[in-house]
């Protein structure tokens, strides 16, 4: 393994991010901020609460998730798409670098920074409802999996993308509507039986769900199930991601 | 000395049927700069592709320092600087922290000391915090150069570097080759000037359609394609040239004061003193004598224009 190019591609990575910084704060206090103002107090206050947690703080978990995903998909997306586009990858590709390398060094720097907006937005809520962690450990577990898992999966769209259009069209036909109908905003309790069962096709349901349970011990699937499925959710992606490489596809002609 | 790149029986076909390289073979011995020439579209950044693992070769064999590059890609490659023929830059970054990115990036130690050898080798000292959307587009190749020897290669691929690049850029780098190479350096260049092959070159190489059709020792190339020809002045015009000289190959210029006569430079010179002498004889007073041979230019479009042997 060598670690010296994995520094080097997340250091240059995370340059970026730093360059921004402020705005990479600002903007997830702001929205957290304003789902509170929304469903918090809004809708909030004409909802029961949830399995015993109040509305707001229910809300906590998704929103957390619902953010990081997002983020963790764009962000790596836009990190390996930008080279391709403006031509300086052949450098990482000319390098004396294998996959593995490239794809720590890419995704790392990708999931640190959903991670850190899911960490802002959980601090900023904290100023708003009072929260518990149950399972303190699986909670920073399935946050830095779904950081992973998500970033290796904007990865993967980032390399197939062949122009800014289809980079960001898939994250909004695909991504965001499974991650909304995940469960972010509701219990799927709460939905019809036949949206119920419809909902457990959705993935992110299982890591919304274990990301909830983490918080307040209760949830739509069982903790096993959400593990399960993020555990072949990530080796699913490394996989196609080690296929790439190997074929060269989008990459190497 | 030993052979730092070997390439043998190197061939690529793109996936859209385009053969851009076609059994291509040839060596460059350790220190050695090789220009290859050849127009548009010959296949030269693909060879340099295929060498540097940015293209997958559809069949042949490369080492670098002995090692494969494709089942030794780790130590092949870390011996590797390519400066690529399109400037590629990250916009926003400044250029210390590119260079120094990719010298992490092959594997090296953070070296403030040798990142800033290069950076003042490359003029670009001055400009080691500014942002690379803040430079010119010399500057900007300059920073790919720099970037290239970050990590201290020892095999240099330039691709066309003196591409719309100014006098200076050129001089500097035609330096910069020079200077690599008594470090023991490997270069191999890519061009269509030929005034830059001509300068700093120990072989050149010809590609056309994806072949290479000749590699041969610059001065050797020379002689063996270059023509030289006599140009002599008369002090006063004639009409035609005389009979005794028609055993040469003469031409008259139009306005009857200078006789050209070509001939091959391996011939005997001796061919040169009996048309003195029979020019002599024939009564013409020369008033002046010059010889030239023909450049690589004028080697390469014969080349190119006849179909290769
Ligand atoms: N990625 C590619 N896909 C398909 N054809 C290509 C690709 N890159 C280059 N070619 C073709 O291969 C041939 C050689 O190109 P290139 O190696 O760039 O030549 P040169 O560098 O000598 O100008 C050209 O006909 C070019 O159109
Ligand atoms: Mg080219």
């Amino acid at each position: 393994m060598n670690f010296r190019s994995i520094r080097a591609i997340y250091i240059f990575e995370m340059s970026r991010f730093f360059r921004t910084l402020l705005q990479s704060f600002v903007s997830p206090v702001i929205s957290t901020c304003l789902y509170f103002v929304v469903f918090g107090a809004a809708i909030g206050g004409r909802i029961d609460a949830v399995d015993g947690v109040s509305y707001g703080a229910f809300i906590v978990p998704g929103l957390i998730m619902f953010s990081v995903m997002t983020q963790a998909v764009s962000n790596a997306s836009f990190g390996i798409y930008f080279p391709k586009f403006i031509g300086t990858i052949y450098e990482v590709l000319s390098a004396p670098v294998n996959f593995l390398e490239i794809v720590i060094g890419y995704v790392g720097a990708a999931a640190s920074k959903a991670l850190f907006i899911g960490l802002v937005i959980l601090a900023t809520s904290l100023f708003f409802v009072d929260i518990e962690i149950i399972h303190p450990f699986i909670m920073i577990f399935l946050l830095l999996v779904t950081c992973i898992s998500f970033s290796l999966l904007g990865f993967i769209l980032g390399i197939w993308a062949n122009n800014f259009e289809q980079l960001q069209l898939v994250p909004l036909l695909i991504i965001t509507p499974l991650v909304f109908l995940g469960g972010s905003f509701y219990s799927i309790s709460m939905l019809p039986k036949f949206w119920q069962v419809v909902s457990l096709f959705n993935p992110v349901v299982y890591l919304i769900s274990g990301f909830r349970w983490a918080f307040y011990n209760n949830s739509d699937v069982s903790i096993t199930a959400s593990l399960f499925a993020i555990i072949i959710f990530t080796v699913f992606c490394i996989f196609i991601i080690f296929l790439i490489f190997k074929t060269g596809w989008r990459l190497r002609p | 000395m030993t052979d730092m790149l070997s390439i043998t029986g190197l061939s690529k076909r793109y996936n859209d049927g385009q053969v851009a390289l076609e059994n291509v073979s040839f060596d460059v011995k350790e220190g050695e700069i090789l220009a290859l020439l050849g127009p548009n579209g010959a296949g030269k950044t693909t060879l340099i592709s295929a060498v540097c693992g940015l293209v997958v070769p559809t069949a042949g064999q490369v080492t670098v320092g002995g090692f494969d590059t494709r089942s030794n890609y780790r130590l092949a490659r870390s011996l590797i600087g390519l400066v690529p023929q399109e400037i590629a830059l990250e916009p926003f970054e400044k250029v210390i922290n590119t260079v120094r990115f990719s010298r992490g990036l092959f594997g090296k130690s953070p070296n403030d000391d040798q990142i800033e050898i290069v950076l003042r080798q490359l003029s670009l000292w001055d400009k080691k915090d500014s942002k690379i959307l803040q430079l010119s587009g010399g500057m900007k190749r300059r920073v790919l150069i720099a970037k290239a020897l970050a990590h201290e290669p020892r095999v240099l691929f330039l691709d066309e570097p003196s591409a719309g690049v100014d006098v200076e850029l050129r001089r500097d780098m035609w330096k910069l080759v020079s200077d690599l190479k008594s470090q023991g350096v490997t270069i191999i260049l890519t061009t269509h000037y030929i005034e830059e092959a001509e300068a700093i070159a120990d072989r050149v190489g010809v590609i056309s359609k994806g072949k290479l059709i000749l590699l041969e020792e610059k001065k050797a190339l020379m002689k063996r394609m270059g023509r030289k020809k006599v140009e002599i002045s008369l002090q006063s015009p004639i009409a035609v040239i005389p009979a005794k000289l028609q055993n040469f190959d003469l031409y008259l210029s139009d306005d009857g004061l200078t006789i050209n006569y070509l001939y091959d430079a391996k011939a005997s010179s001796n061919e040169i003193t009996k048309l003195l002498n029979e020019i002599s004889i024939s009564n013409l007073q020369i008033s002046d004598l010059k010889t030239s041979q023909s450049s690589l230019e004028e080697i390469f479009i014969s080349l190119i224009e006849e179909p290769s042997k």
